[in-house]
Protein backbone atom coordinates (compact mmCIF):
# COMPACT_ATOMS: atom_id res chain seq x y z
CA UNK A 1 0.00 0.00 0.00
CA UNK A 2 1.18 3.56 -0.95
CA UNK A 3 0.90 5.80 2.16
CA UNK A 4 1.08 8.94 0.17
CA UNK A 5 0.48 10.09 -3.20
CA UNK A 6 0.13 13.95 -4.56
CA UNK A 7 -3.34 15.75 -5.40
CA UNK A 8 -3.84 15.94 -8.90
CA UNK A 9 -6.92 18.89 -8.61
CA UNK A 10 -8.44 20.42 -6.26
CA UNK A 11 -12.27 21.51 -7.22
CA UNK A 12 -14.17 24.60 -5.32
CA UNK A 13 -17.49 23.23 -4.92
CA UNK A 14 -18.41 26.67 -3.25
CA UNK A 15 -16.64 29.74 -0.67
CA UNK A 16 -16.40 26.72 1.75
CA UNK A 17 -16.35 23.67 0.33
CA UNK A 18 -13.28 22.03 -2.18
CA UNK A 19 -12.73 18.74 -3.42
CA UNK A 20 -9.43 17.07 -2.99
CA UNK A 21 -8.52 14.96 -6.12
CA UNK A 22 -5.80 11.88 -5.85
CA UNK A 23 -5.05 8.84 -7.31
CA UNK A 24 -4.43 5.60 -5.24
CA UNK A 25 -5.09 1.94 -6.36
CA UNK A 26 -6.76 0.70 -3.02
CA UNK A 27 -9.16 3.59 -2.22
CA UNK A 28 -9.77 3.47 -5.60
CA UNK A 29 -11.98 0.21 -5.16
CA UNK A 30 -14.08 1.80 -2.48
CA UNK A 31 -17.88 1.24 -2.95
CA UNK A 32 -20.46 3.94 -1.78
CA UNK A 33 -20.35 5.25 1.62
CA UNK A 34 -16.62 4.00 2.54
CA UNK A 35 -13.82 6.46 4.25
CA UNK A 36 -10.21 7.04 4.28
CA UNK A 37 -8.05 8.15 6.76
CA UNK A 38 -6.66 11.45 4.99
CA UNK A 39 -3.12 12.82 6.15
CA UNK A 40 -2.30 16.12 6.19
CA UNK A 41 1.63 15.72 6.89
CA UNK A 42 2.56 18.43 9.69
CA UNK A 43 -1.17 18.61 10.81
CA UNK A 44 -3.35 15.64 11.75
CA UNK A 45 -5.00 12.52 9.95
CA UNK A 46 -8.77 12.44 9.61
CA UNK A 47 -11.33 10.67 8.49
CA UNK A 48 -13.27 11.25 4.85
CA UNK A 49 -15.36 9.93 2.97
CA UNK A 50 -14.59 9.02 -0.58
CA UNK A 51 -16.61 11.22 -2.75
CA UNK A 52 -15.25 9.84 -5.88
CA UNK A 53 -13.65 6.38 -6.14
CA UNK A 54 -11.95 5.15 -9.75
CA UNK A 55 -8.95 5.75 -11.41
CA UNK A 56 -9.29 8.93 -9.82
CA UNK A 57 -10.42 9.33 -6.30
CA UNK A 58 -11.83 12.34 -4.48
CA UNK A 59 -12.82 13.59 -1.00
CA UNK A 60 -14.52 16.46 -0.32
CA UNK A 61 -14.04 18.56 2.90
CA UNK A 62 -15.73 21.80 4.63
CA UNK A 63 -13.20 23.90 6.47
CA UNK A 64 -14.05 23.78 10.01
CA UNK A 65 -10.62 22.50 11.71
CA UNK A 66 -7.12 22.81 11.71
CA UNK A 67 -7.18 19.53 9.59
CA UNK A 68 -9.81 20.52 7.61
CA UNK A 69 -8.66 24.20 6.69
CA UNK A 70 -5.51 23.10 5.78
CA UNK A 71 -6.53 20.54 3.15
CA UNK A 72 -9.16 22.97 1.74
CA UNK A 73 -5.91 25.01 1.09
CA UNK A 74 -4.11 22.50 -0.66
CA UNK A 75 -2.61 22.59 -4.23
CA UNK A 76 -2.36 20.67 -7.19
CA UNK A 77 1.04 18.58 -6.15
CA UNK A 78 0.75 18.36 -2.73
CA UNK A 79 2.14 15.29 -0.38
CA UNK A 80 -1.62 13.68 1.08
CA UNK A 81 -1.66 10.57 2.93
CA UNK A 82 -4.16 8.10 2.41
CA UNK A 83 -4.79 4.36 3.98
CA UNK A 84 -7.71 2.50 3.37
CA UNK A 85 -11.08 2.27 2.38
CA UNK A 86 -12.04 1.40 5.46
CA UNK A 87 -15.64 0.75 6.65
CA UNK A 88 -18.96 -1.37 5.50
CA UNK A 89 -20.79 0.61 2.88
CA UNK A 90 -23.99 1.41 2.37
CA UNK A 91 -26.25 -1.57 1.16
CA UNK A 92 -27.06 -0.46 -2.58
CA UNK A 93 -29.57 -3.16 -2.50
CA UNK A 94 -32.63 -1.12 -2.96
CA UNK A 95 -34.44 0.49 -5.79
CA UNK A 96 -36.29 3.19 -5.04
CA UNK A 97 -33.65 5.51 -2.61
CA UNK A 98 -34.33 9.10 -0.74
CA UNK A 99 -30.70 10.32 0.09
CA UNK A 100 -30.55 12.69 2.80
CA UNK A 101 -27.52 14.77 3.14
CA UNK A 102 -27.00 17.21 5.83
CA UNK A 103 -23.56 19.55 5.68
CA UNK A 104 -20.18 17.93 4.64
CA UNK A 105 -22.19 14.57 5.12
CA UNK A 106 -23.36 15.13 1.80
CA UNK A 107 -19.76 14.07 0.50
CA UNK A 108 -20.66 10.62 1.79
CA UNK A 109 -23.98 10.19 -0.69
CA UNK A 110 -22.55 11.31 -3.64
CA UNK A 111 -20.90 7.82 -5.04
CA UNK A 112 -23.99 6.19 -4.04
CA UNK A 113 -26.21 8.13 -5.99
CA UNK A 114 -24.10 8.19 -8.89
CA UNK A 115 -24.06 4.55 -8.37
CA UNK A 116 -27.72 3.72 -8.00
CA UNK A 117 -28.34 5.96 -11.13
CA UNK A 118 -26.05 4.39 -13.14
CA UNK A 119 -28.62 1.37 -12.69
CA UNK A 120 -31.43 3.65 -13.41
CA UNK A 121 -33.23 3.33 -10.30
CA UNK A 122 -35.13 6.27 -9.04
CA UNK A 123 -33.29 8.80 -6.81
CA UNK A 124 -34.28 11.75 -4.91
CA UNK A 125 -31.77 13.74 -3.02
CA UNK A 126 -32.66 16.07 0.07
CA UNK A 127 -29.62 18.76 0.67
CA UNK A 128 -29.70 20.61 3.77
CA UNK A 129 -27.70 23.33 5.91
CA UNK A 130 -27.62 25.79 7.72
CA UNK A 131 -26.78 28.18 5.01
CA UNK A 132 -25.96 27.80 0.96
CA UNK A 133 -22.49 28.34 1.57
CA UNK A 134 -22.61 24.61 2.96
CA UNK A 135 -24.49 23.34 -0.31
CA UNK A 136 -22.39 21.18 -2.81
CA UNK A 137 -23.04 18.68 -5.45
CA UNK A 138 -26.87 19.93 -6.37
CA UNK A 139 -25.80 20.36 -9.97
CA UNK A 140 -23.60 16.85 -9.59
CA UNK A 141 -26.72 14.78 -8.73
CA UNK A 142 -28.95 16.88 -11.44
CA UNK A 143 -26.93 15.70 -13.88
CA UNK A 144 -26.69 12.33 -12.99
CA UNK A 145 -30.84 12.49 -13.14
CA UNK A 146 -31.45 12.57 -9.47
CA UNK A 147 -34.43 14.89 -8.19
CA UNK A 148 -32.86 17.09 -5.96
CA UNK A 149 -34.33 19.39 -3.36
CA UNK A 150 -32.37 21.65 -1.49
CA UNK A 151 -33.14 23.54 2.20
CA UNK A 152 -31.32 25.94 4.38
CA UNK A 153 -32.14 26.83 7.86
CA UNK A 154 -31.84 30.77 6.60
CA UNK A 155 -32.98 30.20 2.99
CA UNK A 156 -30.44 31.43 1.28
CA UNK A 157 -30.93 28.55 -0.74
CA UNK A 158 -33.77 26.32 -1.75
CA UNK A 159 -36.84 26.39 0.40
CA UNK A 160 -36.25 27.77 3.74
CA UNK A 161 -37.15 24.84 6.30
CA UNK A 162 -35.32 21.73 7.93
CA UNK A 163 -34.56 18.83 5.69
CA UNK A 164 -36.06 16.87 7.87
CA UNK A 165 -39.95 18.39 6.62
CA UNK A 166 -38.86 17.80 3.09
CA UNK A 167 -38.15 13.96 4.16
CA UNK A 168 -41.24 14.04 5.62
CA UNK A 169 -43.36 15.05 2.83
CA UNK A 170 -41.54 12.72 0.35
CA UNK A 171 -42.13 9.86 2.44
CA UNK A 172 -45.55 10.90 2.67
CA UNK A 173 -45.83 10.49 -0.85
CA UNK A 174 -44.73 6.98 -0.19
CA UNK A 175 -42.44 5.28 -3.47
CA UNK A 176 -39.52 4.72 -1.62
CA UNK A 177 -37.88 1.82 -0.48
CA UNK A 178 -35.14 3.09 1.27
CA UNK A 179 -33.65 6.20 3.13
CA UNK A 180 -30.04 6.52 2.79
CA UNK A 181 -28.42 9.52 4.96
CA UNK A 182 -25.13 11.53 6.15
CA UNK A 183 -25.01 14.36 8.49
CA UNK A 184 -25.09 15.80 11.66
CA UNK A 185 -26.39 13.13 14.48
CA UNK A 186 -29.49 14.87 15.68
CA UNK A 187 -30.51 15.46 11.86
CA UNK A 188 -29.96 11.70 11.41
CA UNK A 189 -31.89 10.26 14.38
CA UNK A 190 -35.08 12.95 13.11
CA UNK A 191 -34.48 11.31 9.66
CA UNK A 192 -34.52 7.83 11.23
CA UNK A 193 -37.63 8.27 13.16
CA UNK A 194 -39.43 9.51 10.41
CA UNK A 195 -38.33 6.66 8.61
CA UNK A 196 -39.62 4.41 11.14
CA UNK A 197 -42.69 5.87 11.11
CA UNK A 198 -43.30 5.66 7.58
CA UNK A 199 -42.06 1.77 7.99
CA UNK A 200 -39.62 2.46 5.46
CA UNK A 201 -35.84 1.06 5.31
CA UNK A 202 -33.10 3.55 6.54
CA UNK A 203 -29.15 3.17 6.76
CA UNK A 204 -27.35 6.00 8.44
CA UNK A 205 -23.36 6.50 8.46
CA UNK A 206 -22.25 7.91 12.17
CA UNK A 207 -19.27 9.85 12.82
CA UNK A 208 -17.27 8.98 15.87
CA UNK A 209 -13.62 9.82 16.98
CA UNK A 210 -11.25 7.96 15.13
CA UNK A 211 -7.91 7.07 15.56
CA UNK A 212 -6.58 4.17 13.46
CA UNK A 213 -9.67 3.30 11.10
CA UNK A 214 -9.25 -0.53 11.13
CA UNK A 215 -10.87 -1.51 14.48
CA UNK A 216 -8.11 -1.72 17.18
CA UNK A 217 -8.24 1.31 18.83
CA UNK A 218 -11.55 1.17 20.15
CA UNK A 219 -11.99 5.02 19.97
CA UNK A 220 -15.28 4.72 17.51
CA UNK A 221 -17.17 2.08 19.59
CA UNK A 222 -20.42 2.66 20.25
CA UNK A 223 -22.53 1.98 23.39
CA UNK A 224 -24.07 -0.54 24.21
CA UNK A 225 -23.37 -2.96 21.51
CA UNK A 226 -19.66 -2.41 21.35
CA UNK A 227 -20.31 -2.12 17.96
CA UNK A 228 -16.87 -0.37 15.86
CA UNK A 229 -17.67 2.75 13.68
CA UNK A 230 -14.92 2.15 11.69
CA UNK A 231 -15.52 -1.58 10.95
CA UNK A 232 -18.91 -2.59 11.58
CA UNK A 233 -20.35 1.20 10.43
CA UNK A 234 -20.09 3.68 9.71
CA UNK A 235 -23.50 2.63 8.23
CA UNK A 236 -25.83 1.37 10.10
CA UNK A 237 -29.40 -0.02 9.31
CA UNK A 238 -32.34 1.23 10.94
CA UNK A 239 -32.53 -1.56 12.99
CA UNK A 240 -29.07 -1.76 14.15
CA UNK A 241 -30.05 1.96 15.50
CA UNK A 242 -32.56 1.04 17.20
CA UNK A 243 -29.66 -0.79 19.89
CA UNK A 244 -27.54 1.44 19.55
CA UNK A 245 -28.34 3.50 22.80
CA UNK A 246 -26.20 6.66 22.33
CA UNK A 247 -27.52 7.41 18.86
CA UNK A 248 -28.62 10.82 18.70
CA UNK A 249 -27.61 11.07 22.15
CA UNK A 250 -23.91 11.28 22.55
CA UNK A 251 -20.44 10.81 22.14
CA UNK A 252 -16.98 10.84 23.06
CA UNK A 253 -14.13 12.81 22.93
CA UNK A 254 -10.53 12.30 22.01
CA UNK A 255 -10.13 11.59 25.37
CA UNK A 256 -12.82 9.01 25.98
CA UNK A 257 -15.06 11.29 27.76
CA UNK A 258 -18.86 11.58 26.81
CA UNK A 259 -19.96 14.57 25.30
CA UNK A 260 -23.71 15.83 24.44
CA UNK B 1 -11.58 -32.81 26.13
CA UNK B 2 -8.31 -30.85 26.83
CA UNK B 3 -9.54 -27.96 29.20
CA UNK B 4 -8.18 -24.51 28.53
CA UNK B 5 -9.64 -22.59 31.57
CA UNK B 6 -6.70 -21.63 33.87
CA UNK B 7 -5.97 -19.92 37.25
CA UNK B 8 -3.67 -16.95 37.19
CA UNK B 9 -2.73 -15.27 40.36
CA UNK B 10 -5.71 -16.28 41.74
CA UNK B 11 -8.33 -14.91 39.14
CA UNK B 12 -10.00 -17.84 37.26
CA UNK B 13 -9.95 -18.05 33.75
CA UNK B 14 -12.55 -19.89 31.25
CA UNK B 15 -9.91 -19.23 28.41
CA UNK B 16 -6.78 -18.30 28.42
CA UNK B 17 -6.85 -15.80 26.10
CA UNK B 18 -7.37 -12.25 27.52
CA UNK B 19 -7.98 -8.54 25.48
CA UNK B 20 -4.93 -6.24 25.90
CA UNK B 21 -4.89 -3.21 27.17
CA UNK B 22 -5.66 -0.23 24.71
CA UNK B 23 -7.49 -2.45 22.23
CA UNK B 24 -10.98 -1.99 21.91
CA UNK B 25 -10.84 -1.45 25.74
CA UNK B 26 -11.67 2.50 25.44
CA UNK B 27 -15.71 2.02 27.28
CA UNK B 28 -17.40 -0.73 28.69
CA UNK B 29 -19.52 -1.61 25.63
CA UNK B 30 -16.59 -2.75 24.39
CA UNK B 31 -14.79 -4.77 26.90
CA UNK B 32 -18.26 -6.03 26.99
CA UNK B 33 -18.44 -7.35 23.62
CA UNK B 34 -14.87 -8.82 24.19
CA UNK B 35 -16.31 -10.99 26.69
CA UNK B 36 -18.75 -12.23 24.98
CA UNK B 37 -16.54 -12.97 21.67
CA UNK B 38 -14.60 -15.16 24.01
CA UNK B 39 -12.46 -13.73 25.84
CA UNK B 40 -11.33 -15.58 29.51
CA UNK B 41 -10.42 -11.68 30.86
CA UNK B 42 -10.52 -7.93 29.65
CA UNK B 43 -8.11 -5.60 30.39
CA UNK B 44 -9.19 -1.94 30.28
CA UNK B 45 -6.93 0.67 29.05
CA UNK B 46 -4.63 2.16 30.66
CA UNK B 47 -5.84 5.05 32.80
CA UNK B 48 -4.31 7.92 34.63
CA UNK B 49 -5.30 10.23 37.13
CA UNK B 50 -6.37 13.17 34.87
CA UNK B 51 -8.16 13.04 31.43
CA UNK B 52 -5.65 13.24 28.25
CA UNK B 53 -6.28 13.47 24.65
CA UNK B 54 -3.60 11.80 24.15
CA UNK B 55 -1.35 12.37 20.50
CA UNK B 56 -2.18 13.96 17.14
CA UNK B 57 -3.19 11.57 14.15
CA UNK B 58 -1.63 9.73 12.86
CA UNK B 59 -1.23 7.55 15.65
CA UNK B 60 -1.97 4.45 14.84
CA UNK B 61 -1.11 3.13 10.94
CA UNK B 62 -0.81 -0.66 9.68
CA UNK B 63 2.76 -1.69 8.26
CA UNK B 64 1.67 -4.06 5.92
CA UNK B 65 2.84 -7.61 6.23
CA UNK B 66 4.57 -6.18 9.54
CA UNK B 67 1.99 -5.47 11.99
CA UNK B 68 0.60 -1.94 13.50
CA UNK B 69 2.59 1.06 14.51
CA UNK B 70 1.01 3.44 17.43
CA UNK B 71 1.59 6.39 20.01
CA UNK B 72 -1.97 7.22 20.97
CA UNK B 73 -0.44 8.94 23.95
CA UNK B 74 -2.24 7.31 26.96
CA UNK B 75 -5.78 8.78 25.81
CA UNK B 76 -7.86 8.40 28.81
CA UNK B 77 -11.21 10.30 30.51
CA UNK B 78 -9.35 10.34 33.80
CA UNK B 79 -10.12 7.56 36.42
CA UNK B 80 -12.77 9.36 37.80
CA UNK B 81 -14.76 9.47 35.08
CA UNK B 82 -14.71 5.56 34.11
CA UNK B 83 -16.63 3.91 36.65
CA UNK B 84 -19.41 3.82 34.89
CA UNK B 85 -17.17 1.86 31.83
CA UNK B 86 -15.65 -0.91 34.56
CA UNK B 87 -19.62 -1.38 35.37
CA UNK B 88 -20.36 -1.87 32.06
CA UNK B 89 -16.94 -4.40 31.50
CA UNK B 90 -18.39 -6.47 34.43
CA UNK B 91 -21.15 -7.58 32.51
CA UNK B 92 -19.31 -9.79 30.89
CA UNK B 93 -18.53 -12.36 33.39
CA UNK B 94 -15.00 -12.22 33.37
CA UNK B 95 -12.46 -10.95 34.82
CA UNK B 96 -11.98 -7.21 34.37
CA UNK B 97 -8.30 -6.10 34.64
CA UNK B 98 -7.64 -2.67 35.33
CA UNK B 99 -4.70 -0.95 33.39
CA UNK B 100 -3.39 2.08 35.40
CA UNK B 101 -0.32 4.35 34.35
CA UNK B 102 1.36 7.21 36.25
CA UNK B 103 4.17 9.43 36.63
CA UNK B 104 4.73 8.70 40.32
CA UNK B 105 4.23 5.78 43.00
CA UNK B 106 1.86 7.66 44.72
CA UNK B 107 0.01 8.37 41.63
CA UNK B 108 0.17 4.98 40.23
CA UNK B 109 -1.52 3.73 43.78
CA UNK B 110 -3.75 6.25 43.66
CA UNK B 111 -5.44 5.43 40.18
CA UNK B 112 -5.32 1.53 41.07
CA UNK B 113 -6.86 2.35 44.52
CA UNK B 114 -9.91 4.16 42.74
CA UNK B 115 -10.20 1.39 40.04
CA UNK B 116 -9.89 -1.30 43.10
CA UNK B 117 -13.03 0.75 44.38
CA UNK B 118 -14.82 0.40 40.74
CA UNK B 119 -14.82 -3.52 41.03
CA UNK B 120 -11.67 -4.16 39.46
CA UNK B 121 -11.04 -7.66 39.90
CA UNK B 122 -6.91 -7.49 39.35
CA UNK B 123 -4.45 -4.45 37.98
CA UNK B 124 -1.75 -4.41 35.62
CA UNK B 125 0.54 -1.83 36.36
CA UNK B 126 1.83 -0.24 33.23
CA UNK B 127 5.48 0.16 33.54
CA UNK B 128 5.86 0.13 29.56
CA UNK B 129 4.57 2.53 27.50
CA UNK B 130 7.36 3.43 24.96
CA UNK B 131 6.00 7.06 23.81
CA UNK B 132 4.47 8.75 26.52
CA UNK B 133 7.06 11.23 28.21
CA UNK B 134 7.19 10.94 32.27
CA UNK B 135 5.11 7.32 32.18
CA UNK B 136 5.83 3.87 31.16
CA UNK B 137 9.35 3.00 30.12
CA UNK B 138 10.50 6.19 31.62
CA UNK B 139 9.37 4.45 35.17
CA UNK B 140 9.73 0.57 33.76
CA UNK B 141 12.99 0.57 32.76
CA UNK B 142 14.47 1.46 36.22
CA UNK B 143 14.64 -1.30 39.05
CA UNK B 144 14.62 0.65 42.01
CA UNK B 145 11.55 2.91 40.46
CA UNK B 146 9.32 -0.60 39.74
CA UNK B 147 10.18 -1.91 43.32
CA UNK B 148 8.61 1.53 44.69
CA UNK B 149 5.88 1.58 42.55
CA UNK B 150 4.79 -2.76 42.80
CA UNK B 151 5.09 -1.75 46.56
CA UNK B 152 2.94 1.23 46.54
CA UNK B 153 -0.16 -0.08 44.49
CA UNK B 154 0.57 -3.77 46.75
CA UNK B 155 -0.14 -1.33 50.19
CA UNK B 156 -2.81 0.02 48.54
CA UNK B 157 -5.05 -2.54 47.15
CA UNK B 158 -6.17 -6.23 47.81
CA UNK B 159 -6.00 -7.37 44.19
CA UNK B 160 -3.74 -9.53 42.36
CA UNK B 161 -0.95 -6.99 40.86
CA UNK B 162 0.38 -7.69 37.13
CA UNK B 163 3.55 -5.58 36.33
CA UNK B 164 3.51 -5.03 32.58
CA UNK B 165 7.14 -4.87 31.39
CA UNK B 166 8.71 -3.51 28.07
CA UNK B 167 11.08 -5.32 25.87
CA UNK B 168 13.01 -1.64 25.45
CA UNK B 169 15.35 -2.79 27.85
CA UNK B 170 18.86 -5.05 28.36
CA UNK B 171 17.45 -7.19 31.46
CA UNK B 172 13.91 -7.92 31.27
CA UNK B 173 14.25 -10.73 33.96
CA UNK B 174 15.93 -8.28 36.16
CA UNK B 175 13.03 -6.34 36.17
CA UNK B 176 10.50 -8.85 37.04
CA UNK B 177 12.54 -10.54 39.42
CA UNK B 178 12.44 -6.96 41.17
CA UNK B 179 8.70 -6.31 40.68
CA UNK B 180 7.82 -9.83 41.88
CA UNK B 181 10.03 -9.79 45.26
CA UNK B 182 7.84 -6.34 45.71
CA UNK B 183 4.93 -8.47 46.03
CA UNK B 184 3.76 -8.35 42.16
CA UNK B 185 1.41 -11.25 42.04
CA UNK B 186 2.46 -11.70 38.23
CA UNK B 187 3.98 -10.46 34.95
CA UNK B 188 3.04 -9.48 31.88
CA UNK B 189 5.35 -9.05 28.94
CA UNK B 190 5.31 -7.32 26.72
CA UNK B 191 4.34 -4.01 25.57
CA UNK B 192 5.42 -2.60 21.95
CA UNK B 193 8.59 -2.83 20.72
CA UNK B 194 10.20 1.34 20.21
CA UNK B 195 9.80 1.27 16.05
CA UNK B 196 8.96 4.31 13.63
CA UNK B 197 8.09 4.76 9.82
CA UNK B 198 8.93 7.18 7.70
CA UNK B 199 7.25 9.01 4.71
CA UNK B 200 9.30 9.06 1.64
CA UNK B 201 7.26 11.49 0.07
CA UNK B 202 6.69 13.97 2.66
CA UNK B 203 10.19 13.72 4.11
CA UNK B 204 9.21 13.16 7.77
CA UNK B 205 7.93 10.24 10.14
CA UNK B 206 4.13 9.26 9.66
CA UNK B 207 3.56 9.32 13.42
CA UNK B 208 2.82 12.54 14.99
CA UNK B 209 5.13 11.52 17.85
CA UNK B 210 7.21 10.40 15.18
CA UNK B 211 8.24 7.41 17.39
CA UNK B 212 6.12 4.91 18.42
CA UNK B 213 5.40 0.92 19.30
CA UNK B 214 5.32 -2.05 16.94
CA UNK B 215 3.20 -4.74 17.85
CA UNK B 216 1.60 -7.74 15.98
CA UNK B 217 2.98 -10.48 14.33
CA UNK B 218 6.57 -8.91 13.75
CA UNK B 219 7.12 -8.99 17.77
CA UNK B 220 6.05 -12.42 19.21
CA UNK B 221 9.95 -13.10 18.50
CA UNK B 222 11.00 -10.49 20.88
CA UNK B 223 7.89 -11.33 23.17
CA UNK B 224 8.68 -15.51 23.28
CA UNK B 225 12.03 -14.44 23.76
CA UNK B 226 11.28 -11.82 26.90
CA UNK B 227 8.71 -14.50 28.46
CA UNK B 228 10.93 -17.40 28.17
CA UNK B 229 13.64 -15.58 29.94
CA UNK B 230 11.16 -14.27 32.63
CA UNK B 231 10.14 -17.70 33.52
CA UNK B 232 13.69 -18.92 33.89
CA UNK B 233 13.83 -16.28 37.24
CA UNK B 234 10.56 -15.65 38.88
CA UNK B 235 7.57 -18.15 39.62
CA UNK B 236 4.79 -15.78 39.70
CA UNK B 237 2.22 -16.64 36.60
CA UNK B 238 3.33 -14.55 33.49
CA UNK B 239 0.63 -13.29 30.95
CA UNK B 240 2.47 -13.32 27.49
CA UNK B 241 1.75 -10.91 25.27
CA UNK B 242 2.57 -10.01 21.64
CA UNK B 243 1.87 -11.07 18.17
CA UNK B 244 -0.31 -14.02 19.14
CA UNK B 245 -2.87 -14.19 16.24
CA UNK B 246 -3.35 -18.03 16.48
CA UNK B 247 -3.60 -21.50 18.89
CA UNK B 248 -0.22 -22.24 17.76
CA UNK B 249 1.27 -18.63 19.15
CA UNK B 250 -1.00 -19.20 22.38
CA UNK B 251 0.84 -22.96 22.66
CA UNK B 252 3.91 -20.96 21.81
CA UNK B 253 3.77 -18.92 24.86
CA UNK B 254 2.72 -21.42 26.97
CA UNK B 255 5.70 -23.81 26.27
CA UNK B 256 8.09 -20.63 27.16
CA UNK B 257 6.58 -20.13 30.59
CA UNK B 258 3.08 -18.12 29.86
CA UNK B 259 -0.56 -18.83 31.95
CA UNK B 260 -2.54 -17.22 29.73
CA UNK B 261 -1.64 -15.00 26.34
CA UNK B 262 -3.21 -11.42 25.77
CA UNK B 263 -4.62 -10.57 22.16
CA UNK B 264 -4.10 -7.16 20.70
CA UNK B 265 -3.21 -6.53 17.17
CA UNK B 266 -4.71 -9.81 15.60
CA UNK B 267 -8.34 -8.14 16.52
CA UNK B 268 -8.06 -6.56 13.16
CA UNK B 269 -7.61 -9.44 11.15
CA UNK B 270 -9.84 -12.01 12.53
CA UNK B 271 -12.26 -10.08 14.10
CA UNK B 272 -13.91 -9.73 17.64
CA UNK B 273 -14.44 -13.53 17.27
CA UNK B 274 -10.32 -14.14 17.49
CA UNK B 275 -10.59 -14.95 21.11
CA UNK B 276 -12.76 -17.85 20.51
CA UNK B 277 -11.00 -19.11 17.42
CA UNK B 278 -7.78 -18.84 18.92
CA UNK B 279 -9.11 -20.65 22.25
CA UNK B 280 -10.74 -23.48 19.83
CA UNK B 281 -7.15 -23.69 18.25
CA UNK B 282 -5.19 -24.57 21.33
CA UNK B 283 -7.65 -26.76 22.39
CA UNK B 284 -7.18 -29.09 19.31
CA UNK B 285 -3.16 -28.63 19.30
CA UNK B 286 -3.51 -29.36 23.04
CA UNK B 287 -5.00 -32.41 21.90
CA UNK B 288 -2.53 -33.22 19.36
CA UNK B 289 0.67 -32.68 21.33
CA UNK B 290 -0.82 -34.84 23.92
CA UNK B 291 -1.30 -32.07 26.84
CA UNK B 292 -4.55 -32.47 28.56
CA UNK B 293 -4.44 -28.84 29.97
CA UNK B 294 -2.16 -25.63 29.53
CA UNK B 295 -0.45 -26.17 32.59
CA UNK B 296 0.43 -29.41 31.72
CA UNK B 297 2.03 -27.52 28.65
CA UNK B 298 3.66 -24.53 30.37
CA UNK B 299 6.97 -24.13 30.86
CA UNK B 300 8.31 -27.48 28.32
CA UNK B 301 10.37 -25.53 26.48
CA UNK B 302 12.02 -23.89 28.92
CA UNK B 303 12.85 -27.41 31.17
CA UNK B 304 13.73 -29.03 27.26
CA UNK B 305 16.66 -30.58 27.78
C1 LIG C 1 -16.45 8.09 8.68
C2 LIG C 1 -16.29 9.58 8.61
C3 LIG C 1 -16.38 10.24 7.39
C4 LIG C 1 -16.22 11.63 7.30
N1 LIG C 1 -16.32 12.21 6.08
C5 LIG C 1 -16.14 13.56 5.95
C6 LIG C 1 -16.18 14.19 4.68
O1 LIG C 1 -16.36 13.53 3.66
N2 LIG C 1 -15.98 15.53 4.64
C7 LIG C 1 -15.75 16.28 5.74
O2 LIG C 1 -15.55 17.50 5.62
N3 LIG C 1 -15.71 15.72 6.98
C8 LIG C 1 -15.89 14.37 7.11
N4 LIG C 1 -15.83 13.77 8.35
C9 LIG C 1 -15.61 14.63 9.53
C10 LIG C 1 -14.17 14.99 9.66
O3 LIG C 1 -13.37 13.85 9.95
C11 LIG C 1 -13.98 16.02 10.79
O4 LIG C 1 -14.77 17.12 10.49
C12 LIG C 1 -12.55 16.43 10.88
O5 LIG C 1 -11.85 15.43 11.59
C13 LIG C 1 -12.38 17.75 11.55
O6 LIG C 1 -11.00 18.03 11.71
P1 LIG C 1 -10.49 19.50 11.91
O7 LIG C 1 -9.08 19.43 12.39
O8 LIG C 1 -10.75 20.31 10.70
O9 LIG C 1 -11.44 20.07 13.03
P2 LIG C 1 -11.28 20.06 14.61
O10 LIG C 1 -11.39 21.47 15.03
O11 LIG C 1 -10.15 19.23 15.06
O12 LIG C 1 -12.60 19.25 15.01
C14 LIG C 1 -13.91 19.60 14.57
C15 LIG C 1 -14.81 18.40 14.81
O13 LIG C 1 -14.32 17.23 14.15
C16 LIG C 1 -14.09 16.18 15.07
N5 LIG C 1 -12.85 15.42 14.81
C17 LIG C 1 -11.56 15.86 14.88
N6 LIG C 1 -10.68 14.87 14.63
C18 LIG C 1 -11.43 13.76 14.39
C19 LIG C 1 -11.13 12.40 14.09
N7 LIG C 1 -9.88 11.94 14.04
N8 LIG C 1 -12.15 11.54 13.91
C20 LIG C 1 -13.44 11.97 13.96
N9 LIG C 1 -13.78 13.23 14.26
C21 LIG C 1 -12.80 14.12 14.48
C22 LIG C 1 -13.99 16.85 16.42
O14 LIG C 1 -14.41 15.96 17.44
C23 LIG C 1 -14.92 18.03 16.29
O15 LIG C 1 -16.24 17.71 16.58
C24 LIG C 1 -15.98 12.39 8.47
C25 LIG C 1 -15.87 11.74 9.70
C26 LIG C 1 -16.02 10.35 9.79
C27 LIG C 1 -15.89 9.68 11.12
C1 LIG D 1 -3.36 1.11 19.62
C2 LIG D 1 -2.66 0.46 20.78
C3 LIG D 1 -2.81 1.02 22.05
C4 LIG D 1 -2.18 0.44 23.15
N1 LIG D 1 -2.37 1.00 24.38
C5 LIG D 1 -1.82 0.40 25.47
C6 LIG D 1 -2.07 0.91 26.78
O1 LIG D 1 -2.79 1.90 26.96
N2 LIG D 1 -1.48 0.27 27.83
C7 LIG D 1 -0.68 -0.82 27.67
O2 LIG D 1 -0.20 -1.36 28.68
N3 LIG D 1 -0.45 -1.34 26.45
C8 LIG D 1 -0.99 -0.75 25.34
N4 LIG D 1 -0.76 -1.29 24.09
C9 LIG D 1 0.10 -2.48 23.95
C10 LIG D 1 -0.73 -3.77 23.91
O3 LIG D 1 -1.43 -3.98 25.12
C11 LIG D 1 0.18 -4.98 23.64
O4 LIG D 1 1.13 -5.08 24.68
C12 LIG D 1 0.90 -4.89 22.31
O5 LIG D 1 0.02 -4.39 21.33
C13 LIG D 1 1.45 -6.23 21.84
O6 LIG D 1 0.43 -7.16 21.60
P1 LIG D 1 -0.14 -7.51 20.13
O7 LIG D 1 1.03 -7.83 19.27
O8 LIG D 1 -1.06 -8.68 20.36
O9 LIG D 1 -0.86 -6.30 19.66
C14 LIG D 1 -1.37 -0.71 22.97
C15 LIG D 1 -1.22 -1.26 21.70
C16 LIG D 1 -1.86 -0.70 20.60
C17 LIG D 1 -1.69 -1.32 19.25
S1 LIG E 1 -10.99 4.08 14.90
FE1 LIG E 1 -9.85 2.64 16.02
S2 LIG E 1 -11.36 1.11 16.46
FE2 LIG E 1 -12.38 2.48 15.14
Amino acid sequence: MTFTTRVTRVVEENPKVRTIHFRHEKAGEARPGQFVMVWIPGVDEVPMSLSKAGRECAVTVGAIGDATSAMAGMKKGDVIGIRGPYGRPYSMTHRRILFVGGGTGIASIATAVEAHRKKRRSCTVALGARTKELIFFANRFKRAGAKVRITTDDGSMGEKRFVTDTVEEELRRGAFDAVYTCGPEKMMARVVDIANAARVEVEASLERHMRCGFGICGACTLDDGGERVCQEGPMFTGKELRKITEFGKYHRDASGRKVA
Amino acid sequence: MVNTSTTLAGLRLRSPTVLASGILDETGSAMHRAARSGAGAVVTKSIGAKPRVGYANPSCIELDGVGVLNAVGLPNPGVENVAQELWAAARGGVPVIASVFGGTPEEFSEVGGMMAGYGAQAIELNLSCPHAKGYGTEIGTDPALVTEVVRAVKQRVRLPVFAKLAPNVPDIAGLAKAAVAAGADGITAINTVKAMAIDVRAGRPILANRVGGLSGRAIKPVGLRAVYEIAQEVDAPIMGVGGVYTGEDALEYIMAGASAVQVGSAVMERGWDVFAKIDSELKALLDECGYPSVEAARRVAVTAK
